[in-house]
């Protein structure tokens, strides 16, 4: 009963969205009409029917229900409850249902709360979002049903790929499924405004929290990911420019430049086609990130649930979509791109700068993705990797992370670059310090310049506190600053992390040890160990930094039986200055065995640096609200007063 | 006419499409080869992953014989399956070399005592680091690797019955 009741509440809920689709349109078109009331009920509905049937599904995986094809085929028994929970999303169908699941419940949210828009623009909007989940409601029902039975019940199931069995990243999709959906609340904020041509700074101020939103999210979840990827896949990388990868850093790339550009429409009504047009593409990149990884047009190392099949219907749904929207932008743009005027040296001059150099970089990553897939199609086979995107990429990030230096400084409208100079000196001689040390201690070329960058944009970060009171700085300005830093912090983990890492393949005996960095690594035992649904050989390995005290480290090498599967469970050491990270091998001859020892100074803050990003996100969201609930308030009372002096 | 610049991302995307569509509409072999083909396979040694057998370096596959080169794993379901099918090639001529991924001696050996030993030579790869420098990505994998050790075909996934004659044609296109 329970599939039925799930499958029953997918099916009215795209109804539903048909609804708010034919009725959204017929209202923009007629104006007001009796259709009109029907869209916002019909959002919310469909939320909260969309919403049900997904917890529908989490309670078949709960229950382990093995007569649902999708049950059998990605959980068991046997597995803890907690990836029993992730297992309903660590799927194809599952997290197809997830991703549909967020963006009717962000639909509905939007149709409860937003009231700043004109209705018309509203209406538009919200049938833009119907027509897009209509897509996604189609693909589950016609061609991924989550809630397909089994003719006959399987005994038991086949287990979830013990690659996801991980905590981090039993959480990662959903982490990175709230960032992409929430883009497509952009985009049919985007699509709305072009349909009524309502682009104004009030629409940039109802879009700017969603952004934000999907931008936290997508900070957190590529932040979690990398993470995930160095301490799981035993290879001590922490970015692999693989197409997974690449798929989320798009959108992040797109809705960094969204955020940025739908501020200075806000503030100063300027940019207007390009926030519209960056809106279309942020949820695009989404998107298209998703056909590649799950069309099986790409090979990557981490990709699951390839079907070529299910690529073509998530290719017509990007066509669709991705084509229409941008052929109403091509019909509708030219009328509303009038805005604001502004001189070339000021904060919109420097925010145009860095939307154009965001979207450079965009470009980079999106074709060095798809290049391979464009040479095949003219016969040759290429791979393309960090040789590309290092040294191409680095053309476009080092003059952007320049202007993120000088930009903040700016005033709006118009400025003149001697009123800064000083401030600009100090960020200088930063880059000069960073440079020198650098050279001293003998990094590379990309190292040496992200260090120096690295150091100047940390202090540049701090500059805009300068001669202000700290305690009266809106949220949203402190956000700015915290995000700005950790970029300065996350660019000199990297550099430090290529420039310094220390790398020892030893063969050793129980015993004996070996050295890596200043730290001595003695290996005192081997032992087997068993989990839930693992066995394993792990590692006793006694650790010293320096001739220090010792820490115990238990890397393991874990043999999974369903499926059967061998993962490598890292041991990491976190120092203030860096980690020292151990793999297990196996044995190298009888008595020897292989270990992999990395030290990597001042790794962490590649990752630290990543959730200072997203903190400052959250600090400018809080904010952006908190104002706005003070302006609507203000707005109240006022409108309160006025009635009180007419009566 | 001056607004036609706000139809070049439509553009772009339309000629993405079509690349995207095309290639979803080519065989799904053609796709999902290694962009390794055509090139010399890495240097490389390892040690034996079972005592019966020697294990390989690149040197025995710049024999000058042609040979298919099997990535697999005493752990993998799919390559027991696949064993029958290494039986029938082997008994058809054709020289095959294995790779261990992560696995140990005593279960290498206990799967060939219970599967077949098709192979000539067993290299141990116990970080899987051959296996990710010639673009494979999962067990089992097959390649086809001429005689001067350059990488002809990719298989992927088991090899099944209807395989063996497409794999012994590529042998003989590869020198055999």
């Amino acid at each position: 009963m329970i599939a039925e009741l799930g499958l029953a509440a997918l099916w009215l809920a795209a109804a539903l969205a048909a609804l708010q689709l034919v009725a959204g349109f017929l209202a923009v078109r007629q104006g007001e009409g009796d259709l009109a009331a029907l869209v916002r009920p019909a959002a919310v509905v469909q939320g909260i029917l969309c919403v049900f049937s997904f917890l529908m599904l989490v309670w078949l995986f709960v229950r382990t229900d093995l007569s649902v094809k999708l049950v059998a085929m990605n959980s068991h028994s046997d597995k803890p409850l907690i990836f029993k929970l992730a297992g309903s999303w660590g799927n194809h169908e599952g997290s197809m249902l997830l991703w549909v699941t967020v963006m009717s419940a962000a639909g509905a949210l939007i149709a409860f709360v937003e009231r700043r828009l004109p209705e018309r623009t509203m209406q538009a909007t919200l049938a833009a979002q119907g027509f897009v989940a209509l897509g996604f409601y189609a693909f589950l029902l016609f061609s991924s049903n989550p809630f397909e039975r089994l003719p006959v019940p399987a005994v038991e199931g086949n287990g979830l790929n013990p690659l996801l069995q991980d905590i981090g990243l039993a959480f990662h999709p959903p982490t990175l499924y709230l960032g992409y959906v929430g883009l497509s609340v952009a985009f049919s904020f985007a699509v709305g405004a072009l349909l009524t041509r309502q682009v104004t700074p009030e629409f940039a101020r109802a879009m700017r929290p969603w952004v934000l939103g999907a931008w936290i999210f997508l900070t957190v979840g590529i932040t979690a990911g990398s993470y995930w990827a160095y301490y799981e896949l035993g290879w001590g990388g922490w970015w692999f420019w693989d197409p997974v990868e690449n798929a989320s850093l798009m959108p992040w790339l797109a809705a960094t430049a969204l955020l940025h550009s739908a501020s200075v429409l806000a503030a100063r009504d300027a940019l207007r086609a390009w926030t519209i047009m960056l809106g279309v593409v942020a949820f695009s990149m989404s998107m298209i990130g998703t056909f590649l990884v799950r069309s099986g047009i790409l090979t990557s190392v981490h990709a699951f649930a390839v079907d070529p099949e299910r690529g073509s219907f998530i290719l017509a749904l990007l066509a669709i979509y991705i084509g229409g929207a941008l052929a109403v932008f091509g019909l509708r743009a030219g009328s509303v791109a009038e805005g604001e005027k502004f001189s070339a040296v000021s904060r919109e001059g420097a925010l145009v700068v860095n939307n154009v150099l965001l979207s450079a970089i965009l470009g980079v990553v999106l074709l060095g993705t798809l290049y391979p897939l464009l040479t095949e199609a003219m016969g040759v086979r290429v791979s393309v990797g960090p040789p590309y995107f290092d040294p191409v990429g680095a053309v476009f990030v080092v003059p952007m992370l320049l202007v993120m230096m000088v930009g903040p400084l700016l005033r709006w409208r118009g400025d003149r670059l001697a009123r800064i100079n000083k401030l600009a000196a100090v960020g200088f001689v930063g880059v000069l310090a960073g440079l020198l040390l650098a050279i001293l201690l003998g990094a590379g070329v990309l190292p040496t310049i992200g260090l120096a960058l690295g150091i100047g944009l940390a202090i540049a970060s701090l500059l805009p506190l300068r001669g202000r009171n700290v305690r009266r700085l809106p949220l949203a300005t402190w956000g700015m600053v915290i995000a700005h830093l950790g970029v300065a912090v996350a660019l000199l983990g990297m550099a430090s992390e290529s420039a310094f890492s220390e790398e020892k393949l030893a063969a050793v005996k129980v015993g004996e040890s070996a050295s890596v960095g200043p730290w001595q690594v003695t290996l005192a035992a081997v032992d087997p160990v068993a989990g839930p649904n693992w066995t394993a050989l792990e590692g006793v390995m006694l650790a010293s930094y320096g001739g220090g005290s010792l820490t115990e480290l238990h890397p393991q090498a874990r043999s999974f039986w369903s499926p059967p599967q061998e993962t490598t469970e890292s041991a990491l050491v976190t120092r203030w200055n860096g980690q020292l990270y151990a793999v297990l091998g196996k044995a190298a001859d009888g008595e020897r065995w292989q270990v992999r020892l990395w030290w990597k100074p001042f790794v962490t803050l590649i990752w630290y640096g990543g959730l200072m990003v997203a903190l400052g996100g959250l600090l400018a969201l809080v904010g952006r609200v908190r104002e706005d609930l003070r302006r609507r308030y203000v707005q109240r009372k006022a409108g309160e007063r006025r009635m009180d002096l007419a009566q | 006419m001056k607004g036609w610049r706000f139809f070049l991302p439509l553009a772009l995307f339309a000629a993405f499409v079509g690349v995207a569509g095309y290639q979803l509409t080519q065989p799904k072999a053609e796709f999902v080869e290694s962009a390794m083909i055509g090139k010399p396979m890495p240097a490389f040694e390892m040690r034996a992953a079972s005592p019966d057998r020697p294990g390989l370096s690149l040197a025995d596959l710049k024999d000058g014989r042609p040979k298919l080169l099997n990535v697999w794993a005493s752990w993998c379901v799919p390559c027991a399956a696949e064993a029958p099918q290494l039986a029938t090639l082997q008994a058809q001529g054709a020289p095959i070399v294995g790779v261990a991924i992560r696995d140990r001696p005593e279960d290498v050996a206990a799967f060939l005592a219970r599967y077949g030993n098709p192979f000539e030579r067993i290299g141990a790869d116990d970080m899987s680091e051959l296996q990710l420098s010639i673009g494979s990505s999962g067990v089992p994998e097959t390649f086809v690797v001429d005689g001067q050790g350059v990488i002809r075909y990719q298989h992927i996934g088991d090899i099944r019955a209807e395989h063996v004659p497409l794999l012994l044609g590529k042998l003989r296109e590869a020198g055999a």
